[in-house]
């Protein structure tokens, strides 16, 4: 296990290090979309327009923040559980995204996607919202604000801790269920 | 009669919504504690310290636990002699709802099934009224995550499958759920009653303190044996490996059809938040 400081944008030298377990300290501009955001890009690629962010070494957080109350930039902001934007991903790191942030497995399209494209899957703890948000020194929404809690939001992010959880190699760090020793 | 005016309802249920939401219960706090003593790997214990850090944190800060201040569920025991003045009891605890959210600075997180539309105020709040003698009104908060609530399931088993068919279904969902519900769990097992009647049951049993056996010894029994053989899983806090991968089983068990066995799974993440009020 390593621990690497790495900064927005990323490139193929910052991923390709990487390996599942390894410690991850992201410094930058990250990008959050959750659900309706994630299905609001698709259209917009489907229909050729430009997305509000450019995914060239970009990192999508898939988060839901709570309101920001007075004197904060943003409310609590933990990972939501990302299996969910399984179904977009592949398109997103195949345009240029190198790494989402988010909690629990990914498909095998997901692990395929990241290997094709030099591209990383990091995992925050779930449930951390208060944490974390303290590594959010600003935030400010740039598209689809109607959707309130899922409209994308530009971070700027200070040591926000991470976890590889999918590395480009292959590798994953989950644990597997030993069903035997449970007596199924 | 007794009369119990809309607005001490309002006031208490928002305070509720709030307080529940920044201030992780005591109960759970003391079995991380233990949880987190008996596990060896440091990233079991590295979650573990998250976890801890995070609640002082919203404690001090005033955010919220987690981002996800949940659907607000709420199971409400209704005195057979208490009226409401002003609005249906209903209404009350939604505007109580609308209140806590909103002042509290917490997300609203319910929407449309189809459009996904939000509906802006975190109503309406799923309710489950309960008539019992008095003339008393106790309501209990939770506020239910979606990431846990989406790894729960309902199932019909046959009589024969019996507690082996409870404890296989059960090892193996939460086997399936694996990282995504923000382990470590605690699991509900609703068992008996109708299709829909095991899925409230095991919502009830989440409202249950942490580490408080089931009254019933022989449940109690089945709560701490399924619960060493799903730690056995080893999927471990956050799914990182341990042997935390549930803090909590608990079974709540009610008289079926002769024909079924019902059976409901309903899982909830670490961030285990709930209070009671008494009116």
């Amino acid at each position: 296990m390593t621990t690497y400081s790495l900064t927005t944008p990323l490139t193929d030298e910052d991923i390709v290090p990487l390996k599942a377990g390894d410690v991850v300290k992201l410094t930058g501009t990250i990008y959050t979309a959750r659900d309706a955001a994630h299905k609001r890009l698709t259209d917009l690629l489907d229909q050729g327009e430009e997305l509000p962010f450019d995914l060239k070494g970009s990192v999508i957080y898939y988060v839901g923040p709570s309101p920001a109350p007075p004197g904060r930039p943003i409310g609590a902001a933990g990972p939501t559980t990302s299996y969910r934007m399984d179904a977009y991903a592949p398109r997103l790191y195949g345009l240029g995204l190198k790494a989402s942030i988010g909690k629990g497995k990914r498909s095998d399209e997901v692990k395929q996607a990241l290997k094709d494209n030099k591209a990383v899957y990091f995992g925050a703890t779930g449930g951390a919202g208060a944490l974390l948000s303290m590594c959010i020194k600003e935030a400010t929404v740039i598209a689809f604000d109607e959707l309130g809690p899922e409209a994308i939001r530009k971070l700027a992010v200070e040591e926000f801790p991470l976890l590889v959880i999918n590395d480009c190699h292959g590798g994953e760090l989950y644990a597997v269920p030993n069903l035997e020793a449970a007596g199924v | 009669m007794r009369t119990i005016k809309a607005e001490t309802i309002i006031e208490a249920v928002a305070k509720m919504c709030v307080s529940a939401n920044r201030y992780l219960p005591q109960d759970v706090r003391k079995r991380f504690e233990e949880c987190a003593a008996a596990e060896d790997s440091a990233a079991a214990k590295e979650v573990f310290r998250q976890i801890k850090e995070n609640w002082e944190l919203a404690e001090k800060s005033g955010l919220p636990l987690c981002q996800d201040t949940g659907l607000a569920v709420y199971i409400v025991e209704v005195g057979e002699d208490v009226s409401v003045d002003g609005m249906t009891l209903r209404e009350a605890i939604n505007e109580g709802t609308r209140k806590g959210y909103d002042e509290g600075f917490l997300r609203k997180s319910s929407c449309d099934p189809l459009t996904r539309k939000n509906t802006g105020d975190n109503t309406p709040a799923i309710i489950h009224f309960d008539l019992v003698a008095g003339d008393k009104l106790k309501i209990t908060f939770m506020a239910k995550g979606g990431g846990s609530e989406n790894m729960s399931r309902v199932t019909m088993l046959t009589p024969a499958q019996g507690w082996a068919g409870i404890k296989k279904f059960v090892i193996e969902r939460v086997a399936e759920a694996g990282p995504n519900p923000c382990p470590p769990t605690m699991v509900g097992i609703g068992v008996g009653g109708t299709f829909e009647y095991s899925a409230i049951l095991a919502k009830k049993s989440l409202m249950r303190k942490v580490g408080e056996p089931s009254a019933d010894p022989e449940i109690a029994k089945m709560e701490a044996e399924l619960m060493e053989d799903i730690n056995k899983l080893g999927i471990g806090p956050m799914g990182l490996g341990g042997k935390t991968t549930v803090f909590d089983v608990k079974i709540e068990m009610r008289p079926c059809h002769i024909a079924s066995l019902p059976l409901a799974v309903n899982i909830q993440c670490h961030s285990s938040r709930h209070e009671e009020v008494e009116l």
